[in-house]
């Protein structure tokens, strides 16, 4: 306000219609007039809030976060009883959403991947077939891919008749059933030589390079890279006699025992999410390819690249650029619409905490503003990581 | 094909350095887009150290039959040879003669993603296992020849048009080619940048290079070509030395051309 006043038609000889189609003078006017209005929307609110609860005689805050949830949850990747806290309730529901989340976002990207690059196919099959997908399955609501996959799976057989794979793996109309693994003695040095495999191929990858960019001469990297992450925990475990025992899923009466056990939900959930997003990651990453010109594959094919080193020297470091910022939101869709898990009675936090939990506590503004929370800060973790990637690859210009 | 290949222009012009290996023949070559017939029977001998230029209106089929040779374009029938090796589709055959003939565009392509300097290192560290000290030495002998050493740092984006495309020849010649094609290199250039890339483009043809230029630059035809190759509709329609093209030309249509491009 202060500024509009400095420059009032009294001290600077201005005429009043030459301020008003002033865009700087403009500008300043409908920044304060939105600043008043959010304050005045924020403060309405608050008091509105804060005279309902008094008049209900309910009182704000989280105390109610230590108190017995009493309440059993149908599954869950960690510990929990009918006797532990809502705010237990709160983790175990926010580790079932990341840990569904975490599956979908990676088989959305690989296949993302996947699709995208078939879609571009010069073959009639490979091109048609990634199209018949893209089409099919982006014009469908995601809510009934999930109903779809979750009605689906219970018509498969009872468990007596479960489909199964080598005694190991059992799928039925109660969900998926695998071998549990039980660490023995001496399995930590085994998880130990995988990390050390992973480094050592790391440190092999960077030595490939320097000695090739010094030298000239290729080393394969990658497939060294290979046997030592693989190859390192394998000798270990050998030479520790096998510290890995799996307590395998056996049928008793009517239902499995034994094993993990993996709820129908999860896997129509988990179906669903990765078919439906997978369609905008091919999307994106067909964009981003295309969005490099042909003319680049032509320099870099006449300077005698072979094909696969033109798209991985030329082609893909340009099409990333295009490619992350799609992929951003695509996974943050990801982790927002694990939430329609609610519809098919998956644990995930919308479903453990904003309704179970607000029914039977009543506290609905915090554990609304806690699942907020939750998902914002996902979301701009996601978002701060990967606009941190494109800023390393944009093109520099002028 | 009767050529005088051993007559070029005594006096401002160039001074010939072609030899009688024959380094690129076409033999019918026969190319279709669809039903359009864009190279009708093109029969082609280019001798070791010649400099071609290759003129015609827009559509006759010049660049298409320049992108045959490296192979940028598939041809349909006819025989393409580059330095002995038979362009098919034999992928060892076509890496073999993309990596001995040099190509600069008309929108000169430079990696954008790539310094200056990496984009003229990226093929030999990768196609030639060059180390990157040797490849980077190459480079910079490269860029002083098109007389931009002091930009290796900077990236295409930032340079102007004629500065791009000398750092496009410079990155073709540190593939160590023995056959250069240009594809209209000067034609998206401003006019005042056009002469920084012919004399590099002059400079080039004084080494011996073998060159395939297509372009409407007829001074540079004057004082650089062997040979002018006229194309019209898929066919070369004429072909003499630069001398006798531009003061004797035999067909019309070569002659309607000329008087079109060199009336203003």
């Amino acid at each position: 306000m202060a500024v509009v006043d400095k420059a009032g038609p009294r001290k600077g000889g201005r005429s009043f219609t030459e301020i008003v189609n002033d865009e700087r003078y403009r500008s300043v006017f409908y920044q304060v007039i939105v600043a008043v209005a959010v304050i005045w929307a924020a403060n309405y609110l608050i008091t509105n809030t804060a005279e309902n609860l008094q008049a209900r005689g309910m009182s704000a805050g989280f105390e109610f976060l230590t108190s017995t949830a009493g309440f059993s949850i149908a599954w869950s990747i960690i510990d929990y009883e009918p006797g532990d806290t809502y705010f237990d309730v709160y983790l175990v529901g926010i580790a079932n959403t990341l840990i569904i989340s975490f599956f979908a976002i990676i088989a959305t990207t690989l296949l993302g991947f996947v699709v995208g690059v078939m879609r571009l196919s010069k073959n009639f099959i490979i091109c048609n077939l990634a199209s018949g997908y893209v089409e099919v399955m982006r014009n469908v609501p995601l809510l009934l891919h999930i109903l779809f996959w979750f009605t689906l799976s219970a018509a498969l057989p009872r468990p007596k008749n479960s489909l199964g794979l080598g005694d190991m793996f059992f799928l039925n109309n109660r969900g998926l059933y695998v071998p549990a693994p039980i660490p023995g003695e001496g399995f930590g040095v085994v998880v130990i030589m995988v990390l050390i495999g992973i480094a050592a191929a790391f440190g092999v990858t960077v030595w490939a390079t320097r000695r090739q960019m010094a030298t000239g001469q290729r080393f394969p990297a990658f497939w060294v890279g290979v046997g030592l992450v693989v190859g390192l925990p394998l000798l270990a475990f050998a030479a520790l006699g096998a510290p890995l025992t799996f307590d395998y899923p056996s049928l008793k009466g009517f239902n499995f025992t034994g094993g993990a056990d993996v709820p129908r939900a999860f896997c129509a959930l988990l179906f669903a999410l990765v078919l439906y997003h997978t369609v905008y990651m091919a999307e994106a990453v067909r964009a981003g390819i295309l969005s490099v010109s042909h003319g680049q594959t032509e320099a870099s094919y006449s300077l005698g690249l072979k094909p696969s080193w033109t798209l991985r020297l030329v082609v893909i470091p340009q099409a990333m650029r295009a490619v992350v910022p799609p992929m951003i939101s695509n996974w943050m869709n990801v982790v927002k619409n694990s939430s329609l898990a609610v519809a098919i009675g998956y644990p995930d936090l919308v479903a453990v905490f904003m309704q179970t939990s607000l029914n039977q506590s009543g506290h609905a503004i915090e554990i609304v503003g806690m699942v907020m929370l939750f998902y914002m800060t996902v979301s701009l973790t996601i978002s701060a990581a990967l606009n941190y990637y494109n800023k390393l690859v944009q093109i520099k210009e002028r | 094909m009767s050529i005088d290949t051993q007559l070029p222009d005594e006096t401002v012009h160039v001074a010939s350095a072609i030899s009688d290996e024959v380094v690129i023949e076409l033999a019918s070559v026969n190319k279709w887009y669809g039903e359009f017939h864009v190279l009708k029977d093109i029969n082609l001998a280019v001798n070791k150290g010649e400099r071609i230029v290759i003129c015609g209106p827009s559509g006759s089929g010049k660049s298409t039959m320049i992108r045959c040779i490296n192979r940028l374009e598939e041809h349909q029938a006819g025989d393409i040879i580059v330095n002995g090796t038979e362009m098919g589709t034999n992928i060892k055959n076509i890496d073999a003669i993309r990596r001995d003939v040099g190509m600069v565009f008309q929108q000169f392509n430079l990696f954008p993603h790539l310094s200056v300097l990496e984009n003229c290192t990226l093929a030999p560290i990768w196609v030639k296992n060059m180390p990157k000290a040797e490849a980077e030495k190459i480079a910079m002998e490269y860029l002083e020849r098109v007389k931009i050493p002091e930009q290796a740092g900077k990236y295409p984006g930032q340079l102007s048009g004629g500065q791009q495309q000398r750092v496009a020849i410079a990155r073709s010649l540190c593939m160590s080619p023995t056959i250069m094609l240009f594809d209209e290199p000067t034609s998206a250039l401003d006019p005042e940048m056009i002469s920084e890339v012919l004399d590099v483009m002059v400079g080039l043809a004084e080494t011996g290079m073998t060159m395939l230029v297509v372009t409407h630059e007829m001074g540079f035809a004057k004082r650089v070509a062997d040979r002018v190759i006229f194309m019209d509709q898929g066919e070369i329609v004429e072909q003499n030395t630069p001398d006798e093209f531009f003061t004797n030309p035999k067909s019309d249509r070569t002659k309607l051309f000329l008087s079109q491009i060199l009336a203003h």
